[in-house]
């Protein structure tokens, strides 16, 4: 390998443990899917075993799982390789490059080991205890300088939209985490937040709403701008209205996160604050949806016959729907209703299914092939049939979670005419089983579609010589 | 200077600088740059295609 190529072995790297942690993470999701429809089911097991199958246990693995180990593994595939083709020159400090592909995964098999034995600071989405959190640190500000140092080697004159949001994401992701993190730890394994009470409270959800901001859309935006465009064969729709919605997304989600908190002890103000940014927030998510979903105009044909873009369409119509949706329950009225029940639990999942991985599956089909030098995917029939397994999956998984999640608001809420509560809340739970055995079909269908994925992944990559690109010599 | 002057003077100012990228953005001048910038993806694309040539005849 010499500067004359990209760099494309962390790229296929990153990639095809995408595919493998994407796997293990929507297991561990179906596991604790088919744990709230059978809460028995781990009975049947010897008792030593019961505790680290616990749903208390499994839940924070699923989401580190799919968030960072899925979701993490396909930003730095993706962010490596379209920095580096539309820079038009190799990545910056190779090494330290592949040094974040063995921390990363480093860091995800120690959460892995460590959640599931009862480490835990107790932060939602930032569980893993404090020396795993050093970890991630040094990994991050590796990621970052192999990042700018590649954007500021660049041989063109311009830094593409796509480089901006993954900037925007890897650098807002290190203050979140350095910030959020902040512990005194006990032992090794023990520490207590640096934060008390409804401060601790408001720094996780400041963390955990732009973990959802950054992570998990202002990243994936990145990738959608590149993947878009190159699958459609045309340049984004409108580049001005990139530009603007990027500011405009990056900052107006900073002050997101009180809407996680309405009706507790933070005050008053801040929760109408962490509301009215987030109904804000309507107007640069749909820019970034329009522009993509427009960047098909005059080539809409295109949809029929590829389902690599079927699954990136797709995505940007749940991306819509979903920053429809959140704006709305973050309203204090709605989220009296919402909040607590499994309408939060559909929201996140017609996010987390249908917008980041939807388009992260489509993009992966599209560079998956080029990193092996092959034309295309092994079968384009499987990719379709993933395409409408994950769809139809994930429609009964969020239509499923909506019905329930209303119904308990609902029923928590209900009260007769003498002040009392008309249901106990063991009878909304009872209500909420058919929901629940609808939930883990569309689970078990959304991870089936992967396991196709692997499959036709495994096909295109075998036997296939890795693709050694050659840098463009003429800079523009 | 009170607490609220300051987040009044802030809210003027980031409503300034929030039109200022919405003219700057759509201005004349930025149309030949954003079109370039919109064309990075398919700057590179002769190359790939050279490479996969080479490959097949490995």
């Amino acid at each position: 390998m010499t500067e004359t190529t990209y760099n494309y072995k962390v790229v296929r790297q990153f990639a095809i443990m995408t595919v493998v942690w994407g796997i293990v993470g929507m297991l561990v999701g179906v596991i604790i899917a088919a744990q709230l429809a059978f809460p028995t089911m781990t009975e049947m097991l010897p008792e030593v075993f019961q505790q680290y199958l616990q749903y208390g246990r499994l839940r924070p693995l699923h989401t580190n799982a799919v968030i960072f180990a899925f979701g993490g593994s396909a930003l730095f595939a993706t962010s490596y390789y379209i920095v580096q083709r539309t820079c038009q020159t190799r990545l910056f400090a190779s090494g330290l490059a592949g040094f974040t592909f063995w921390g990363w995964n480093l860091i995800i098999v120690l959460a892995a080991v460590s959640l599931p034995l009862g480490f835990t600071s107790g932060k939602e989405y930032a569980e893993l205890e404090w020396p795993i959190d050093l970890l991630i640190a040094v990994v991050w500000v590796s990621y970052a300088l192999v990042f700018f140092g590649t954007i500021l080697k660049r041989k063109v004159k311009h830094i593409y939209v796509a480089n901006w949001f993954f900037g925007a994401f890897i650098l807002t992701i290190a203050i979140l985490h350095i910030v959020n993190s902040a512990a005194i730890p006990v032992t090794l394994t023990k520490s207590y937040s640096f934060y008390p009470g409804a401060i601790d409270a408001m720094i996780q959800w400041w963390y955990g709403h732009n973990a959802v901001g950054f992570f998990l859309t202002a990243a994936f935006l990145g990738m959608m701008y590149y993947f878009v465009p190159k699958q459609a064969g045309r340049p984004v729709f409108s580049y001005r209205l990139s530009v603007v919605h990027f500011w405009a997304l990056v900052s107006i989600y900073m002050w997101a996160g009180p809407h996680h908190l309405h009706y507790t002890a933070l005050p008053d103000w801040t929760q109408s604050v962490g509301m009215v940014f987030s109904l804000i927030l309507l107007a640069p998510s749909w820019g970034g949806m329009i522009n993509g979903i427009m960047t098909l105009s005059g080539a809409w044909h295109k949809l029929r016959t590829d389902p690599v873009l079927k699954f990136l369409i797709v995505s940007l119509s749940f991306y819509g729907m979903s920053t429809f949706e959140g704006p709305m329950m973050s309203i204090k009225t709605v989220n009296a209703l919402s909040h607590y029940t499994d309408w939060t639990v559909g929201h996140v999942h017609s996010g987390a299914l249908g917008w980041v991985a939807m388009v992260a599956i489509g993009s992966l089909y599209g560079l998956i092939p080029k990193l092996f030098g092959r034309e295309g995917m092994f079968s384009t029939a499987l990719v379709e049939l993933h395409f409408w397994i994950a769809t139809i999956g994930v429609v009964l998984y969020i239509a499923a979670m909506w019905i329930a999640g209303v119904m308990q608001g609902l029923m928590w809420r209900a009260v007769n005419s003498d002040g009392t509560l008309t249901y106990s809340f063991i009878e909304s739970v009872e209500r909420t089983y058919p929901f629940y055995n609808v939930r883990l079909l569309g689970g078990t269908m959304f991870l089936f579609g992967m396991l196709l994925m692997a499959y036709n992944v495994w096909k295109t990559v075998a036997n296939a010589q890795p693709a050694q690109d050659v840098i463009p010599e003429a800079a523009h | 200077m009170d607490i609220n002057d300051f987040r009044s003077w802030h809210t003027v100012i980031m409503l300034a600088i929030f039109i200022g990228i919405i003219v700057w953005a759509y201005s004349k001048k930025r149309t030949h740059a954003f079109d370039e910038a919109a064309h990075l993806p398919f700057e590179d694309d002769a190359t790939h295609k050279a490479t996969l040539k080479k490959e097949d005849i490995q």
